[in-house]
C-alpha cells in the first residue's frame, strides 16, 4: 500500500485489482476471535457440523475486515470508507477460496467520494455483495 | 400471507427501542492490530495509532465468550427479544442477510462507545429456498461518550431471516470436508433427444430434419409440426447464427452459475432457434443481432460426488 488515490483519478466503469483469498481455518476462527464473535459455529468443527454445516463458516464481522481490506487496498491508506453495506449468500467454509472483484459505479463530485459495487465469490457463488462509498482527497 | 395470530403481539413490538450496549473495552490499538493482521488489511495509519480500521465498528461492542453478558450499565434487555420470541413458535433457524455500515467518522484510541437498538421491521412471513419465516430488520446507533454530550459516530442496519428450515439440517458424520462441489444440473436426456448430446459430444451441433418433408426443428421432439411424420434425421449445423433475443440473469443467484449470467436465444442460420448461455462476451455488450458462433465446452453435472461431464454447446460473438 503506498499513495492514495485522488477523487480526480478515478473514473466511473475502472476496475478493482481483483483480491484472492484463501479460506482457512485459521482466518474463518481468527476472523471470529479478531471481532469478538464466539458462536461456535466459527470455531467449533462439532459445533458447525451439529447445525448442518459441512465446517466452520466465516461471520459476517470478517467478511466486513475482508470487505475494507478489498477496498482499502485499492484506494490507499488516507481513504476514508463512509458506508459499507453488504448483503449475505453462500457461507465461506475452509478450504474454499474468495475472490473479490469490484467497480468503481458512481462518482460524488460535491461529496469527493466514489462507490465501489462489488462481489467476492466462492466455489458456490456469491458469498458477499454489496457496495462500499469511499472518500478520496 | 396471513399473520398467524402469536405474530400480534410480536409485531407491536416494531419501533422499540432497546437501551444501551457498552463495550467492554475503550477503543485501542493492541485490539485493532490484531483485528488488522488477521484480516490482512496493511494500511500503515493504523499501525500510527491515531485512529482504527472503520469495519471494526461493530466489535468494540460485542459481548465477548458469554452470550448477552453485557458490561456494567448496559440495557438488561435482549435487543434480540423479537428473534427469541418467534424461535418460541418453531422457527430455530436464523441467517443473516444484510449488514449495512455507516460511518461518520473514524474513530481514535480512547473512545469509548455503546450502541442502542431499535427494532425496525418484522416482514410477513415468507418462504424462501432456505424455509418459511420471517426476515427481521434492527437498527443501532454507535455513540462516542464525551463529557459535554455523546457523539453518534456511525449505524448498523442488521437484517435477518429467521426461519424454519425446509429441508432439516443433517448433522454430518465423520470428518469436516470441503465445500460441497455445486456442479451444472444434468440434462434430461431421452431417445427424442439423444442424437443432440451425443452430437456435441463429438463436436457437432445437431439440429432434427423430417425424412418426409424436410423440416428443421429445434428443440428435438418425435413427431414433425408440419406434416406429422415421426421419421426423422438430423444435419450438422455450421454453427454459426445471431442473437434472436436474450436476457441477463441476475438474481437469485443459483451456484454453480456466474453472475450477470448473459442467456442467448440463438436463430441458427439453418432457421432454427435454440437457447443457449453466451460466453466470451460482457453481459452489456450484449445485443440483438449479434453474430455467433457455437463452441462446445465440457461442463461438470449432476451429483457433488459424481464424475459426470457433457459437452455444453454455448455461444461466442463472432471477432471482427
Amino acid at each position: 500500500m503506498t499513495s492514495t488515490r485522488t477523487f480526480a483519478s478515478v473514473q466511473a466503469g475502472e476496475e478493482l485489482p481483483k483480491l484472492v483469498i484463501p479460506i482457512t481455518v485459521a482466518l474463518v476462527a481468527g476472523g471470529a476471535i479478531a471481532t469478538r464473535d464466539y458462536f461456535p459455529g466459527h470455531h467449533d468443527p462439532e459445533a458447525a457440523r451439529a447445525l448442518g454445516s459441512p465446517h466452520i463458516f466465516m461471520n459476517i464481522l470478517t467478511t466486513n475486515g475482508l470487505v475494507e481490506r478489498f477496498v482499502e487496498g485499492w484506494a490507499g491508506p488516507d481513504c476514508r470508507l463512509a458506508t459499507l453495506k453488504i448483503k449475505l449468500g453462500a457461507p465461506n467454509y475452509p478450504g474454499d477460496t474468495l475472490t473479490f472483484t469490484g467497480t468503481v459505479t458512481d462518482r460524488n463530485e460535491a461529496g469527493h467520494s466514489v462507490e465501489v459495487t462489488l462481489r467476492g465469490a466462492n466455489s458456490m457463488g456469491a458469498h458477499v455483495t454489496g457496495t462500499v462509498r469511499v472518500k478520496l482527497p | 400471507m396471513t399473520d398467524p395470530e402469536w405474530m400480534a403481539a410480536i409485531r407491536a413490538l416494531v419501533g422499540k427501542d432497546y437501551g444501551r450496549v457498552y463495550g467492554w473495552d475503550p477503543v485501542n490499538v493492541p485490539m485493532a492490530r490484531q483485528w488488522a493482521e488477521i484480516m490482512g488489511v496493511d494500511n500503515p495509519r493504523y499501525a500510527e495509532g491515531k485512529l482504527v480500521p472503520p469495519a471494526m465498528l461493530q466489535v468494540w461492542c460485542m459481548e465477548g465468550p458469554t452470550i448477552n453478558h453485557y458490561p456494567p450499565g448496559s440495557t438488561t434487555e435482549n435487543p434480540y427479544e423479537a428473534l427469541k420470541l418467534i424461535e418460541a413458535h418453531g422457527y430455530p433457524s436464523v441467517v443473516a442477510v444484510n449488514s449495512e455500515l455507516e460511518f461518520d467518522r473514524y474513530l481514535a484510541p480512547g473512545e469509548k462507545l455503546y450502541y442502542t437498538t431499535r427494532l425496525d421491521a418484522i416482514s410477513e412471513e415468507k418462504s424462501t429456498a432456505l424455509g418459511t419465516g420471517f426476515f427481521i430488520t434492527l437498527s443501532m446507533t454507535f455513540f462516542s461518550q464525551h463529557a459535554a454530550g455523546d457523539e453518534e459516530v456511525g449505524r448498523l442496519l442488521f437484517r435477518v431471516f429467521k426461519f424454519k428450515p425446509a429441508h432439516a439440517a443433517k448433522p454430518a458424520m465423520g470428518t469436516p470436508v470441503g465445500p460441497p462441489k455445486i456442479k451444472r444440473p444434468a440434462p434430461g436426456i431421452s431417445d427424442d433427444t439423444r442424437f443432440f448430446w451425443d452430437g456435441a459430444h463429438a463436436g457437432k451441433l445437431m439440429i432434427q430434419r423430417c425424412k418426409a418433408c424436410g423440416t428443421l426443428r429445434h428443440p428435438p421432439g418425435p413427431c414433425c409440426p408440419e406434416c406429422y411424420s415421426f421419421e426423422w434425421d438430423a444435419l450438422e449445423a455450421s454453427g454459426r447464427g445471431t442473437v434472436y433475443s436474450f436476457v441477463v440473469m441476475h438474481y437469485p443467484e443459483v451456484p454453480p452459475f456466474d453472475y450477470p449470467n448473459p442467456i442467448g436465444l440463438i436463430e441458427l442460420e439453418e432457421g432454427t432457434r435454440l437457447v443457449a448461455q453466451l460466453v466470451g462476451v460482457k453481459p452489456a455488450d450484449v445485443h440483438i443481432g449479434m453474430p455467433v458462433q457455437v463452441e462446445f465446452n465440457q461442463v461438470d453435472v449432476g451429483a457433488p460426488d459424481g464424475n459426470d461431464t457433457i459437452a455444453l454447446p454455448q455461444f461466442r460473438p463472432v471477432v471482427g
